[in-house]
């Protein structure tokens, strides 16, 4: 390649890119001048969602290509900055953007599981991984595992459990599109899910890799604008300092300080907490009461309060001078009954549950695993640490991520788009605890305390959108907001910042717009990850190799259309909850890929039969792990050693990795070609390497 | 095929590489899992007023995942043309 060439595309780039970030901003000062002509919010958000979707599907159009290095790879010329951005779209999903804040703010230190797993998992990527793959230089990862094993075997498994992973996170990403979509436009889920969809298959299938990563790059733009905006206004607010992860190591303090009096029963603030908390427990005492009830008797007991309650409400009818109010009360009673045994006792359990977690001395934020006893506290650790070691294993595993890596022009440039990629994306990382504990501190000091008579906006605007995100009930009818009385969904955080922080309607849209890159760029990735295992691995390399390039391409867009369908079906089914889904697709890459892809670079003497028992076993351990463990399929066995299901991986890497070096140190030494092949990697450059790979896929 | 036998200075890139993923996997271990693991004790100290254990998970440890991965990017540019592999394009 032409080195001028490269760094006049590479200045074409920064220009293109520097006058879209321009326009993006002009497009925001624009809609707010719109929003201050009376431009109602709904509309708004359809411009907001419009504009960007329709930009993406532009982007896609634009790169459409029929080219086969073009189409998985790029035509391998992205550079190491633009390569980081787009790595960075790709990596952060609609978890991190929503969720993440969401879960620290909720469980304070022990959420930061997440923002170390999701960011120390790339020193494994630039350390095991990036620089030999892109060395290697195919085109997925199944690639690599049957070029470096030998024979379909091998690459079969990286098919199916790359399909598995990959698959099991992007149903976690369109079910969060589904939710933007249709809480910022009041579409339904389905037609939210599908409307996203669209835009996501516009941009893949005309142009592959190529489309998706300058896609991509646009979306990391607007998610990190859409993610630092708000929290930047917050600190100003609060600390007057522009840098809020300076600025909330002293917020921080504060938030400690009134959770201490919070919890303290002698001080006022802290009697009055005491006291809700006394009324919500008798609350879940009388729940669980009548769950009791409900399993001795059933149904009939079901029907007996129903028809005790509507007596009630034709008594109240009935007399001289009928009380609107009690009648009201009675009724909405009545209708809250659920209408049989199954629908009671989710209703119930989860109320019970939900007034016994509230009715609890608020959690320490800053505080390590706290807990009651030793034993807590221990587990708590133990599951702190597998979890982020899940999370670090499976970054450097997942399939998404290290397709990304090809696309880059050299190994140099690889190693240092690994370099890129954590810094763009360690600056969401490193914000999102702050905007957590900026928000919290919102709360505490200013609703807790405030008069139910003059609630701050958002708060009741929030609440008419959903019960579970956002209420407020006064339990101790003392007119005052106590903490005990706040429910705050986790997903909310993110998207109630702006008005928190009192910025215009327009930054709320521009927020969900980021939400909706982040998904939406997660999401192409992912399905692009499916398709190309499913059309270059099993049909190109296996069942056809002499298919023209055109069937190729074709056969991919077909099946990316395939997979869409597919993934949007489970999505309307509604499994299981996304964070688990989301740490569940780790462990299983973690289990799967990490020890046959690094061990296939660091040690020769690991050959096909140990690449084929390690996968299998780790994969396998894994996957029985969940299945067994995690509530969702009904088993629910007793754990080993406590640790929760969605760190199973932390069963299934070692069990990999010792399944490599059994399998392998127990039959024969891999041949000549694959040592050959293993050096090729190692060195960015070697005298005739290059004829190596060629042979190598040759001789598959 | 056979001329290209592995040389000794590539012996050595080979080695100086292995050792450099050592020394930077016991760094990320360290700030990982063994600040991890003491947590709790080490709550009473204080940085820019977070407890460290806190600034470590929420920011100390992410920086010292960037200065790693661009030291080893930085680094092994300049090993590889020290001995000879770097490609030259």
């Amino acid at each position: 390649m032409a080195a001028p060439a490269q760094s006049r595309f590479i200045a074409q780039l920064k220009r293109y890119y520097s006058l879209y970030t321009g326009g993006v901003i002009g497009f925001v000062v624009m809609l707010s001048i719109l929003e201050q002509m009376g431009v109602p919010n709904r509309v708004l958000g359809y411009i907001f969602l419009g504009v960007t979707v329709s930009l993406y599907a532009g982007i896609g159009i634009l790169s459409k290509t029929s080219d086969v290095a073009e189409y998985y790879v790029a035509g391998r010329r992205i550079p190491a900055l633009f390569n980081g951005m787009a790595t960075a779209a790709d990596w952060m999903s609609a978890a991190s953007f929503i969720g993440l804040a969401g879960t620290l703010y909720v469980s304070g230190y022990d959420g930061l599981a997440f923002v170390m797993g999701w960011t120390g998992g790339y020193c494994l990527v630039a350390l095991f991984l990036a620089p030999y793959l892109r060395k290697f230089g195919q085109y997925t990862v199944p690639d690599f595992l049957g070029a470096r094993y030998g024979g379909d075997t091998p690459r079969m498994i990286g098919v199916f459990a790359a399909i598995l992973c990959s698959f099991t996170y992007v149903i976690a990403q369109i079910y969060g599109l589904g939710l933007i979509v249709s809480r910022f436009t009041g579409l339904d889920f389905g037609v939210g899910v599908f409307v996203g969809l669209g835009s996501i298959l516009f941009c893949s299938f005309l142009g592959g890799m190529r489309a998706v990563t300058w896609t991509q790059v646009s979306q990391y733009v607007i998610l990190i604008v859409a993610y630092l905006i708000p929290v930047i206004w917050l600190s100003v607010k609060h600390t007057g300092n522009p840098v809020p992860q300076i600025a909330y190591g002293y917020v921080l303090e504060q938030v400690s300080a009134r959770e201490q009096v919070l919890n303290d029963a002698g001080t006022p603030e802290g009697a009055r907490e005491a006291e809700v908390r006394a009324l919500l427990k008798l609350r879940q005492a009388e729940t669980e009461a009548g769950l009791r009830s409900l399993e001795k008797d059933g149904a009939a007991w079901l029907a007996e309060e129903r028809a005790r309650l509507s007596q009630r409400v034709s008594a109240l009818k009935a007399q001289a001078r009928p009380d609107a109010g009690a009648i009201a009360q009675a009724e909405q009673e009545l209708a809250a009954i659920p209408a049989d045994v199954v629908a009671a006792r989710r209703t119930w359990q989860a109320e019970a549950e939900a007034d016994r977690l509230k009715a609890l001395p608020i959690p320490p934020h800053a505080e390590p695993f706290s807990g009651a006893d030793e034993e807590t506290r221990d587990n708590k650790r133990k599951n702190f640490l597998a979890l982020v070691l899940c999370l670090m294993v499976g970054t450097a595993a997942l399939p998404h991520i290290l397709m990304r890596f090809y696309t880059t022009t050299s190994v140099k440039e690889a190693r240092m788009s690994v370099f890129w990629s954590l810094l763009f994306i360690s600056l969401l990382y490193i914000t999102a605890p702050a905007l957590a504990v900026l928000a919290k501190y919102d709360v505490y000091t200013l609703l807790v305390g405030s008069s139910f008579a003059e609630l701050p906006s958002w708060v009741s605007a929030w609440g008419t959108v959903d019960k579970a995100l956002m209420s407020v009930t006064d339990i101790n009818m003392d007119g005052i907001v106590q903490l005990a009385e706040v429910t705050i969904g986790g997903d909310l955080i993110v998207l109630v910042t702006p008005e928190i922080a009192g910025l215009p309607y327009v930054v709320t849209a521009l927020v969900a717009a980021g939400g909706l890159a982040a998904a939406l760029s997660t999401a192409d990735g992912l399905m692009l990850t499916i398709a190309n295992a499913l059309s270059h691995d099993v049909y190109f390399k296996i069942i056809n190799p002499d298919a023209p390039t055109g069937r190729r391409l074709a056969i991919s867009k077909g099946l990316l259309l395939v997979v869409a369908i597919c993934a949007a079906y489970v999505t309307s089914l509604k499994p299981g909850d996304i964070l688990f889904m989301v740490g569940a697709a780790f462990s299983l890459a973690g289990s799967a890929f990490f020890p046959a892809l690094v061990l296939g670079v660091f040690w020769k003497r690991a050959n096909k039969s140990g690449a084929i028992v390690g996968m299998l076993s780790g994969l396998g351990v894994c996957m029985y792990y969940m299945l067994v463990t995690y509530p969702f399929f009904g088993v629910n066995a007793p754990l080993w050693w406590d640790i929760n299901p969605i760190a199973a991986g932390i069963f299934g890497i070692p069990v990999g990795f010792a399944g490599v070096i059994l399998g392998s140190a127990l039959t024969r030494p891999p041949p000549q070609s694959v040592q050959e092949l293993v050096d090729y990697v190692r060195y960015p450059k070697l005298q005739g390497g290059e004829q190596t790979v060629a042979e190598s896929s040759r001789t598959r | 095929m056979e001329d290209r036998q592995v040389t000794a200075v590539q012996k050595r890139y080979w080695r100086s590489t292995l050792r450099m993923t050592g020394v930077l996997v016991a760094i990320w271990f360290v700030a990982t899992f063994v600040v991890g693991w003491f947590a709790r004790e080490l709550q009473s100290l204080t940085v820019m007023g977070f407890p460290f254990p806190f600034f470590m998970a929420a920011q100390g440890s992410l920086l010292i995942y960037v200065l790693l991965v661009g030291y080893y990017a930085w680094r092994m540019d300049k090993l590889d043309r020290e001995c000879g592999v770097a490609e030259d394009d």
